[in-house]
């Protein structure tokens, strides 16, 4: 049986090591912020860190997790108070937000890695997460505002 | 002023025996549904008609009944009533009120939520308002005129004494009815308004940054069940048998389920197929890739998108069914000094709202409960009740909030499979669509070709328009045998054709379908926007024009354009033209707005350009400046995009202004890469690996000019999108010479 460290804690979750990380976070341990849009990776709205990397769940499986830490949007910061997160809400960068989580996930990672991104790095780094709503602009705003670069 | 009556004597306390509090009828002119029905006043609280309660502690509950997919509106309205309830914004509950006819129509499409529960909204708090003052007079034996409620309590201006909200429930619920059978309402003057207009963070924001907002897909009640279900690849086609074994020997499946298919067209109904359910999503998943099943295709088996493109621009060369004509079309073309034509073509799309179609259903005794993300809670509702064979008021239907709709999510089918499942399995459901289960099974955007002619005199004016559109209607999905196009359709674009030409003739051809189509924000206006303001460039480039200048020249003098006066069925979306006209002023005005900010006629370096479009839909008038880049590879990058809108009275700034950004990245979708194609009736695509829609890379820099307007409010969520492709196909032509009439644009037409 898995054991997963979530968010500082620690999970056993009775599953097959195949199960995606995606399905265990939402059906088996009832965390639904970290969203499903596409199961093959190709849309972002999954995205949780591992070891502060920004993954897809939906294409990770739970037997390859091992003792890496997994950071979900519930567990980015205890009160929504991440400089991501503060950036989004100023930027009123939603529309109907069910992307965002994956967003928020994968331009934290982006910032850790890359304080001061340019826009290709942002480009690059964002590309692979998807917002039918369009919320493109305000998204990239808000990096830029996280990062300290103004807006 | 307004005038109320008073249901409340004449026929509520009749018909709803203890029934406390006071209760008002509203007049609701487009519909006229009684608001006061709802109020079933609870002991501590006041609660004067269906859209609000407020309790003892001064909490003002606003219950919002239109459903909140991205456009804010579950804040817009709730912004209206506090404006006139003169509430403070922060002791205000929004609840997401129930699937109830009591609230009014609840079907969230068609961008007229606003449009139709503005005033509604605003006589809901102004009412209440009006009884909190009266209970302070009351209570104060003094003269209500002397009381004015402001900011959630009620001063007496004289004495400057105070009672807030919370302290007059009481007394306002107790009051005795108004001794005349109305009262007179009195509203904000724009100049005092506290909300209305002034940009409104979301309700739901902090709950979405920290991945807090509940969707339909993230309802979980105890030992739930989940299903996923494999429909037939052709609409249409049904099961003829299956081997359940080696999907059953997947752990974690519990059952496996034949739905059965509803013969076409199948409208709202389930498509049927084989539904495996599991204790979990992804087992369920599992399980129904191991599924041996024999199909009927049926009689869309053959449906081949190249091909039937052919037949439907084979039939758009030929007359079609007359739906406006003016002057003598065919002896202006003839007479004509130059003539031009053109064909243009717009595939099927698929909505991809990020929340595929999930629904989870609970049946226990003889109810059904529903949690949904639906459009369309009154169409949703009955649909499981007759798929339950149940009565409406057996069935409870809660509305959540919906990750993404775009037109998807007013067809409740999804819904009516959850409860079908869960009658079979004797336990709480969720059905969960896979992205290749909305791509391959969606409602789709209809395909559409277009066949245009005009003839310029020897000024370049323009003196006869001919146009022809010829595509599957939406119709079609819920009757047999329809292939034109209804008054509902053709009005988008087609038959409100706003130049001032003299000799019009617009024609519509038959086609019939061989997939569900279903309305995509702003629906039969994409095609049609995108030929018309395509063509009026087209125009301009013949008479050697500037494309604005020429643009301005065909809409004309600022007029009034009484379509049904030349004989034309033209529904107006469903609001009044004496309301909301077709104005050409309005048209010009935004036109020139955009010109003005967006630099149009500054030079640009090669293979860039600029180009322009302006249309009215949903009643809202926008005008678009696309400036693009045209790469020696034929890739276009788009700098960046201008648009002005006037959809009158705005209310939340911030949200129209966000509409408008998010309509430009969905028509860049659908200019530069959405494309639905089917062959043997099976559709090509199912992921976003082979459906593109735009990503961060494509975004331009997007500017949003609103028009300070007093007219009606008029739609928001889908106006920015038929004009924002023309203008990018504009500008190509502009930076290449290159004219784009096929969409999505193939860049091997534009290498250098």
């Amino acid at each position: 049986m898995p054991s997963l460290r979530i968010n500082g804690a620690a999970h056993d979750v009775d599953a097959d090591p195949d199960m995606p990380l995606l399905w265990a976070l939402r059906d088996l341990l009832g965390m639904t912020g970290t969203k499903f849009g596409c199961g093959i990776g190709a849309c972002g709205a999954c995205t949780v860190h591992l070891n502060g990397q920004a993954v897809r769940a939906c294409i990770t499986r739970i037997g390859d997790v091992g003792d890496q830490e997994i950071t979900t949007i519930e567990g980015l910061s205890p009160d929504g108070t991440h400089p991501v997160q503060r950036a989004w809400t100023a930027h009123n960068v939603p529309q109907c937000g069910y992307c965002q989580p994956g967003q928020i996930m994968q331009a934290a990672a982006l910032l850790k890695q890359t304080p001061k991104p340019n826009d290709q790095q942002i480009t690059d780094a964002m590309s692979g997460n998807i917002c039918r709503c369009g919320t493109y602009q305000r998204i990239r705003a808000a990096i830029k505002d996280a990062a300290g670069l103004g807006a | 002023m307004i005038r109320i009556e008073n249901l409340s004597r004449r026929k509520i306390l009749k018909g709803l025996g203890g029934v406390s509090g006071l209760v008002l009828g509203l007049h609701v002119p487009f519909r006229g549904f009684p608001v006061a029905l709802a109020a079933q006043t609870a002991e501590n609280e006041f609660a004067p008609n269906v859209y609000l309660s407020i309790d003892k502690s001064g909490l003002v509950t606003v219950f919002e009944h239109r459903s909140e997919m991205g456009t804010g509106i579950k804040t817009g309205l709730p912004m209206v009533l506090a404006e006139e309830l003169r509430a403070d914004w922060n002791r205000i509950k929004i609840v997401q009120a129930d699937a109830d006819i009591k609230y009014g129509d609840q079907n969230t499409d068609g961008s007229r939520s606003m449009r139709q529960f503005y005033q509604p909204f605003r006589e809901a708090g102004a009412v209440a308002r009006q009884l909190l003052e009266e209970a302070a007079a009351h209570i104060w034996k003094v003269d209500p005129a002397t009381c004015h409620a402001q900011d959630h309590a009620v001063i007496h201006q004289p004495t400057g004494r105070r009672l807030g909200f919370g302290d007059l429930v009481t007394a306002a619920a107790g009051l005795p009815m108004p001794s005349s059978d109305h009262m007179e309402l009195s509203f904000e003057p724009k100049s005092a308004r506290r909300y209305v207009g002034k940009p409104m963070p979301v309700v739901d924001l902090g709950n979405i940054v920290r991945g807090q907002a509940v969707y339909g897909i993230d309802i979980a009640l105890p030992g739930m069940k989940h299903a996923s279900i494999e429909r037939c690849p052709v609409y249409g086609g049904r099961a003829l048998s299956y081997d359940a074994k080696a999907a059953l020997a997947v752990p974690g499946v519990e059952r496996v389920i034949e739905l059965a298919a509803t013969p076409i067209p199948s409208g709202f109904n389930p498509l049927g197929g084989i539904a495996v359910v599991a204790s979990n999503t992804w087992a369920a998943q599992q399980g129904r890739q191991k599924l041996d099943i024999k199909w009927d295709y049926g009689s869309n088996a053959a449906y081949d998108t190249a091909a039937y493109r052919a037949q439907l621009e084979a039939t758009a060369k030929k007359p079609g069914r007359v739906a406006r004509n003016q002057g003598d079309v065919e002896a202006a073309l003839a007479s004509a000094g130059r003539k031009i034509a053109a064909d243009y073509f717009v595939p099927h799309y698929a909505h991809t709202p990020m929340e595929p179609p999930a629904a989870v259903a609970n049946i226990t005794g003889d109810r059904c409960e529903v949690w949904a993300p639906t459009q369309n809670p009154q169409a949703a509702k009955p649909l499981v009740a007759q798929v339950l064979g149940l009565d409406d008021s057996q069935v409870t239907l809660h509305v959540t909030l919906l990750g993404g709709a775009f037109g998807r999510k007013s067809k409740p089918d999804y819904v009516a499979e959850a409860a079908l499942v869960s009658k079979q399995v004797g336990a709480p459901v969720k059905v969960t669509w896979t992205r290749p289960d909305d791509i391959k099974h969606d409602y789709y955007h209809t395909i559409c070709a277009q066949h245009l002619e005009a003839g310029l005199d020897g000024d370049g004016l323009t003196t006869a328009w001919l146009h022809r559109t010829v595509f599957p209607p939406i119709e079609a999905t819920f009757q047999p045998d329809m292939t034109y196009g209804g008054a509902g359709e053709l009005q988008q674009g087609f038959v409100d054709m706003p130049y001032d030409i003299e000799n019009v003739r617009c024609e519509n051809g038959p086609a019939a379908n061989h997939v569900r189509i279903g309305w995509y924000r702003s629906v039969f206006n994409i095609p049609h926007a995108f030929a018309v303001c395509s063509f009026a460039d087209e125009l301009a480039v013949a008479a050697g024009r500037d494309p604005l200048d020429y643009l301005r020249e065909l809409i004309g003098k600022p007029r009034h354009i009484h379509l049904r006066a030349m004989g034309v069925d033209y529904p107006n979306y469903g609001a009044s033209l004496e309301q909301y006209p077709i104005d050409t002023g309005r048209l010009l005005g935004v036109l020139d707005l955009v010109a003005a900010k967006s630099g149009w006629g500054g030079k640009l370096p090669p293979r860039q350009g600029r180009g322009i479009a302006v249309h009215r839909s949903f009643l809202t008038y926008v005008a678009v400046v696309a400036q693009v880049e045209v790469g020696n590879d034929g890739q276009v990058q788009i700098h960046r995009v201008d648009m002005a809108a006037d959809c009158g009275v705005v209310v939340n700034p911030d949200r129209v202004t966000a509409q408008m950004e998010g309509a430009a990245i969905m028509a860049i979708s659908n200019a530069l890469y959405s494309n639905i194609t089917a062959k043997n009736g099976q559709i090509e695509q199912g992921n976003f690996d082979d459906y593109q829609v735009a990503r961060t890379d494509i975004t331009p820099d997007t500017r949003v000019y609103l028009v300070d307007s007093d007219a009606p409010p008029a739609g928001v969520g889908e106006p920015g999108v038929p004009p924002t492709a023309p203008a990018i196909c504009n500008a190509i032509f502009a930076a290449t010479g290159k004219r784009i009439r096929s969409l999505p644009i193939d860049p091997e037409l534009l290498k250098a």
